[in-house]
């Protein structure tokens, strides 16, 4: 019924909508804009989806995958927060949103606020309890580092267990220390190393930042793994003025990396003092033992059981003593004697020799090398010896 | 698969007790020569053990990485030259 009067040109939602595009983003192609950030959510995609608001007003904002490494924090709800931008149509539900470049959280203040939210939640629950944390091993031999590859955290803490106690093994877990991502990345180290087993305790750290810089170690996820990790974690994160929430929930939290490597290990001078110590020890009980039981046998042998014997000897070695005296008067007699009477004896001897006796015509008669010194003990057929001076005859007794 | 681990020497830790328990035995006095001298001579033994562990001259860096299936490597780090 009522008439087309107006010349207007009739479009389609498509046409509207692709004109409202062509104003908006040719109107605000590069913003700057100021907001607090609610309802974020990382999608599994990589993107990351949020509102940005302020009293009266709110808009969508996309942050794309590719631009997530570029982020020198981990955005989260409630931060006030400057984001650069352009301004963009989504045709399909016929909403503007903003496309994210950058994003930078707007001073200290706001970053310090979700640090403190988090910081009471995390101390309600009970993480930062002394109770809760676990001790550090006294020895360690297999220390676990997680931290950037090209960081100063790695290299520092090298330099410093090389000097105080070179026979460490360390096992390197690379992460990114920063910006999105950093968070999980730290976290998943934390849970692998568990995981991978035999290593004594953690250093998870990186050099010193800004606020921003550090804010992996204000994180839920972060501050969760460190809670959950069997393995003693000690926290090295940043320069001294800086605590994160990790540093908070850590077994032990070092100011720097450098003082994480002083603190976990004792230098080997000192050990190798404890070492020496024990040995010396062992040594010097054993020595003065075996001086003990010296002394004793000593002892044993002074008393009278065993002097005895002893004095029995003692008598018998005098006794000795005394017949060896004797002996040696009696041999020394007996020789001045045998000498004085040696002309006597000698002509007794020669007496004596048989030879002489046969040679004045005696004869000297055996059988089978036996003496016969009487006719009545041959018998007929018996062979006989008979031995003259200059040889013998045997013979048959007939 | 074998375990490398099957037998597994003592850590310097375990090793540092046991050589304090052998001085708190000895010290007490009251047990034979004979054990005496055998826990001196496993006491020189881990003596020995603890030296040469803390004998080794440099960290020894190893790099861990998982790979796509969730399986553990083990990178032996070059040590950095401007070290």
């Amino acid at each position: 019924m009522l008439p087309m009067n107006h010349q207007r040109p009739l479009l389609t939602v498509t046409e509207l909508t692709t004109k409202i595009r062509q104003v908006l983003e040719n109107g605000f192609s590069h913003v700057a804009l100021q907001g607090e950030i609610s309802n974020l959510k990382r999608h599994t995609s990589g993107h990351i989806y949020f509102t940005l608001k302020d009293k009266h007003a709110q808009i969508s904002a996309v942050l794309w995958r590719s631009r997530t490494p570029f982020l020198t924090f981990a955005p989260g709800d409630g931060m006030r927060v400057v984001v650069t931008g352009r301004v963009t149509l989504y045709e399909q539900r016929g909403i503007y949103q903003i496309e994210v470049y950058s994003l930078r959280a707007v001073g200290v203040g706001e970053l310090q606020l979700a640090f403190e939210r988090l910081k009471r939640r995390l101390h309600e629950e009970g993480l930062f309890d002394q109770a809760r944390k676990r001790k550090l091993p006294e020895y360690p031999e297999r220390i676990g580092i997680i931290t950037s590859r090209d960081g100063a955290a790695l290299h520092d803490i090298l330099k410093i267990l090389n000097r105080r106690l070179p026979s460490l093994e360390v096992i390197f877990r690379p992460v990114r220390v920063q910006g999105e991502g950093a968070a999980a990345e730290i976290a998943t180290a934390i849970e692998d190393l568990n995981t991978f087993g035999g290593i004594d305790l953690l250093i998870v750290g990186r050099g010193g930042g800004s606020i921003e810089d550090l804010w992996a170690y204000n994180e839920e996820r972060v501050a969760r793994a460190i809670c959950n990790s069997r393995i003693p974690v000690v926290s090295a994160v940043g320069h001294e003025i800086d605590i994160t929430i990790a540093d908070l929930v850590a077994d032990l939290r070092a100011p720097t990396p450098s003082a994480a490597a002083e603190m976990v290990v004792k230098d080997r001078q000192t050990l190798l003092e404890t070492v020496g110590k024990y040995w010396y020890h062992i040594h010097e009980t054993i020595q003065s033992a075996l001086v003990g039981k010296r002394e004793t046998i000593r002892h044993l042998l002074s008393s009278y059981s065993f002097r005895k014997p002893v004095d029995l000897l003692r008598q018998s070695s005098q006794r000795i003593d005394e017949l060896e005296r004797t002996l040696a008067t009696a041999v020394t007699h007996h020789h001045a004697m045998a000498n004085s009477t040696a002309g006597g004896l000698q002509r007794r001897l020669l007496a004596l020799n048989p030879e002489l006796t046969l040679k004045r015509g005696y004869a000297i008669v055996s059988r089978n090398g036996k003496l016969i010194t009487s006719s009545k003990i041959p018998t007929t057929k018996d062979v006989l010896d008979v031995r003259f001076h200059d040889g013998v005859v045997r013979s048959t007794v007939s | 698969m074998a375990s490398k681990h099957s037998v597994k020497p003592l850590t310097f830790e375990q090793c540092l007790h046991r050589l304090e328990r052998i001085v708190e035995q000895l010290e007490r006095g009251d047990i034979p020569l004979e054990d005496s001298i055998k826990f001196y001579e496993e006491g020189i033994t881990l003596s020995k053990q603890c030296l040469e562990k803390l004998s080794q001259a440099e960290v020894r860096l190893k790099t861990l990485e998982k790979d796509a299936q969730g399986k553990f490597r083990l990178f032996v780090e070059k040590p950095n030259e401007n070290d």
